[in-house]
């Protein structure tokens, strides 16, 4: 260890070091660029084209709205509660079938475990494209092919799930500690047998933590899917809403606002639960 | 104020020291910096920590706090700032009991003291010298206490200082995360001069530190604190330490004054008996 | 056991268990019967497409960017260890719940009736998405952050916004840029569907080959919208990569 000088504070010859540390050139252009379409933006996105006036007029809109929604109208509630059941039975099926299907891409789709580097680009190629896809996207062609109702729904759900847990599985499957899957290759272990012994234990946590994020955020679009006619409670959503029914809308609203805020707080349970055993 | 045996002793402690008064021309209430009396801390209703704590420092003085693990002594350091809330009793740093003080004043009666942890506490991905900087916010406010880049020149340079005081001049534009251990405590200690306090506490400031390292930071820090003629308290493990570079050293047990002597003491055999 | 009698009632519920063979044999011939009609890509003049992708992204960057500002504040009140008073907390926690819980469709129709037609409408709704998913995952990073500094920073006696700034926000701020890219990176996925209700955006130019059943068409467009999320993706993978590498 170095040896330090000791010196009263205040002697001359300190000089701070420079306030800012220019950053290259193209950083600054780069910056600039972005601010510039930021601001571009601003006008594209209409915000810069609000008038005053329109400014003014909306609370009065939204108080339109509100007074139509209040009270909320328990007219068909038992049709309501019962496209709610069928919204949760898609997305709990949807993550049933998905995930066992999202963990085979992943692993090959994982750089440390696929078979062959043509394989990890296909099933790579596969997922993003899956996952980027917007799910209202996938219910409409899915109509087509297995015709209206909450199949389409749960297939597309299915779909998105691949999508998602193909990703992060494959990031969690990346990440584990190599060392325990070299020790059962070097016992002569098969490579299924290294990944289901060795990868998929040591990932489970993250796995658990993904798969439980996929179901809040398939219950959340399963619950949009049925405005195409997807099934789930979408389509009495669309209907109300397009027949001008606001109080039975603000029904179905409130009652997704509690379905998705207790899956959320379920989830969340169990991860805490599953992390403190971790 | 100055009835009971223990304040008597360290007056007579005080006098057979060579201690350090900043003007010797004030009076002796106004030169103690630290006061305690009758200091109890319970945690959660059952678990006594401290038990009716007496004693005080006068200015200049630097004070080690020794004990065995769960003596309390980090407890009673922390309650001496109210970062741990006492149960009852007083604490009067520099004649104003913090006890008493509301929420403000608490903040001001803390920007005079300065405090230097076990574990550095920097703020990782800040540089050094911001992290100095930072301890200008006991007597500022604003945007311009944040970051060293857009702060006062005057402040950067007093930081600047500071760092150099310590001697990491070379390293202010470092990120603290890459530094070492030792060299993250002294960016500490350079934090906590550059509140300009009156009072410094420091809690096991080198027990993370390995042994060598320790031995530089220490004797750095008491250095730094003699010159400025600042009042110490400092928590240590280490006997030695506290026989090296304190004053008097108060050892604690079960949350009791046990011991309050120079550090210049003949019972030496003793002292390593019971805490060596 | 409640699980698994759930998940048989979902089989029944979503109508896969009444699948007959007769219409498992009749997907494969569906799904080709789709692709055929889908096949080749339709042509869609140029002057339609770029000028919705640059609506699409504009939509997309002001709504985050607006999010994100929004999120700051709100994610200071939701986050347990820094709010002032529980009833702020609770109320913000309630708010970025609502913003997120509301699916997006639901936020861009009501938009719509408010200031009407158009990509407004849906940088608002962008911006609610944003503030649903940034405000809960920012509290959630400064709930995370080391409490040593904290500490230091109340023996400085220091005040609160200057420990929020320099020792909370620095820490978090990692986790906050990774946060706001992804949430870029919803937008402009999301903001994809929302021109199906006409708030603005790539998918009005979706709407119209759905209703016609034009798919060709439908199929250009899909096929853009897929490039532009793969070339965004990528995008804001660098940034984030640079701007953490420092």
């Amino acid at each position: 260890m170095a040896k330090t000088t000791i010196t009263e504070p205040g002697q001359g010859g300190l000089i701070p070091p420079p306030r800012l540390v220019h950053p290259p050139l193209w950083q600054y252009l780069l910056g600039f660029a972005l601010f510039a379409f930021f601001l571009v933006s601003l006008e594209g996105s209409g915000l810069a084209r609000l008038t005053f006036a329109d400014v003014l007029a909306i609370p009065s809109k939204i108080l339109y709205v509100l007074n139509q929604m209040f009270p909320p109208s328990l007219e068909r509630l038992g049709a309501v509660s019962q496209a709610m059941l069928q919204t949760l039975e898609m997305a709990l099926i949807g993550n049933l079938l998905g995930i066992p299907i999202g963990l085979a891409l992943a692993i090959l789709s994982a750089r440390n475990l696929t078979p062959h580097p043509l394989v990890y680009a296909i099933s790579r190629l596969i997922v993003t494209f899956l996952r980027t896809t917007p799910s209202i996207v996938w219910a409409i062609f899915l109509i087509v092919a297995v015709g209206l109702g909450p199949r389409a729904g749960t297939v597309t759900l299915v779909l998105a799930t691949i999508g998602f847990c193909g990703r992060f599985f494959a990031e969690a499957m990346e990440e584990v500690d190599p060392g325990p899957r070299e020790a059962l290759a070097a016992m002569g272990a098969s490579t299924t047998g290294g990944i289901i012994c060795a990868v998929i234990p040591a990932a489970m946590p993250n796995f658990i933590n993904t798969a439980l994020f996929n179901l809040e955020y398939t219950t959340r679009s399963s619950a949009v899917l049925g405005i195409v006619g997807a099934g789930g409670i979408g389509i009495e959503l669309m209907v109300s809403i397009k027949t001008f029914h606001y109080d039975e809308a603000a029904t179905i609203i409130f009652m997704v606002f509690v379905v998705v805020m207790g899956v959320e707080q379920l989830c969340a349970s169990i991860r805490r639960r599953v992390m403190q055993e971790g | 104020m100055n009835s009971g045996a223990v304040v008597t002793f360290d007056r007579a402690a005080g006098e057979s020291l060579p201690v350090r008064v900043a003007s010797p021309s004030r009076v002796l209430a106004e030169s103690t910096d630290i006061n305690i009396t009758g200091l109890c801390k319970t945690f959660d209703g059952q678990r006594q920590v401290l038990r009716d704590i007496h004693f005080s420092i006068p200015r200049g003085q630097a004070v080690a706090l020794i004990g065995h693990n769960g003596s309390g002594k980090s407890t009673l350091l922390r309650c001496c700032l109210r970062l741990v809330q006492p149960c009852s009793g007083a604490v009067s740093l520099l004649g104003s009991d913090i006890t008493t003080l509301g929420a403000r004043q608490l903040r001001g009666m803390r920007a005079k003291v300065g405090f230097v942890f076990q574990r550095h506490n920097l703020v990782a991905r800040l540089s050094a010298l911001t992290n100095v900087l930072h301890g200008v916010q006991a007597r500022k406010k604003g945007p311009r206490t944040w970051f060293h880049s857009i702060a006062p020149q005057k402040d950067r340079e007093e930081a600047m200082a500071q760092l150099h005081s310590v001697g990491l001049a070379n390293l202010a534009e470092r990120r603290v995360d890459g530094l070492s251990g030792g060299e993250s405590q002294r960016v500490a200690i350079a934090r906590a001069l550059m509140q300009r306090p009156k009072i410094v506490m420091a809690d096991e400031p080198v027990a993370s530190l390995d042994p060598l390292a320790g031995d530089e930071v220490m004797g750095l820090f008491l250095h730094r604190i003699k010159d400025e003629g600042l009042t110490l308290l400092f928590v240590s493990h280490n006997l030695d330490h506290a026989l090296r570079y304190a004053d008097r050293i108060i050892g604690l047990r079960d949350g009791r004054v046990e011991l309050d002597t120079p550090s210049k003491t003949e019972n030496l055999a003793t002292l390593r008996e019971l805490y060596g | 056991m409640g699980l698994v009698v759930f998940t048989a009632h979902a089989l029944h519920g979503t109508e896969l268990s009444s699948l007959s063979l007769m219409d498992i044999a009749a997907i494969p011939a569906n799904i080709l019967r789709l692709i055929g009609e889908m096949l080749p890509p339709g042509q869609v003049e140029l002057a339609r497409i770029v000028p919705a992708i640059l609506e699409t992204l504009q939509m997309a960057l002001v709504g985050t960017v607006l999010g994100v500002l929004v999120s700051l504040p709100l994610g200071i009140l939701a986050a347990k260890s820094l709010s002032p008073n529980r009833l702020l907390y609770f109320s913000a926690r309630g708010v970025v719940s609502f913003c997120r819980t509301v699916p997006d469709l639901v936020w861009a129709i009501f938009f719509v009736i408010i200031v009407g037609l158009g990509p407004l409408a849906g940088m608002l709704t962008l911006l609610v998405d944003t503030i649903g998913f940034a405000g809960r995952f920012f509290a959630e990073a400064f709930e995370e952050v080391d409490s040593g500094p904290r500490e230091a920073f109340s023996a400085i006696g220091a005040s609160g916004g200057g420990t929020f700034f320099s020792a909370i926000l620095p820490a978090a701020a990692p986790s906050c840029i990774n946060t706001s890219m992804y949430c870029l990176e919803r937008a402009v996925q999301s903001s994809v569907i929302l021109g199906l209700v006409g708030a603005g955006g790539i998918g009005m130019l979706l709407e119209e080959p759905m209703v016609w059943h034009n798919y060709p068409e439908a199929t250009t467009v899909v096929l853009t919208i897929f490039a532009m999320l793969v070339v965004v993706e990528q995008l804001s993978g660098r940034i984030r990569y640079h701007i953490l590498a420092n």
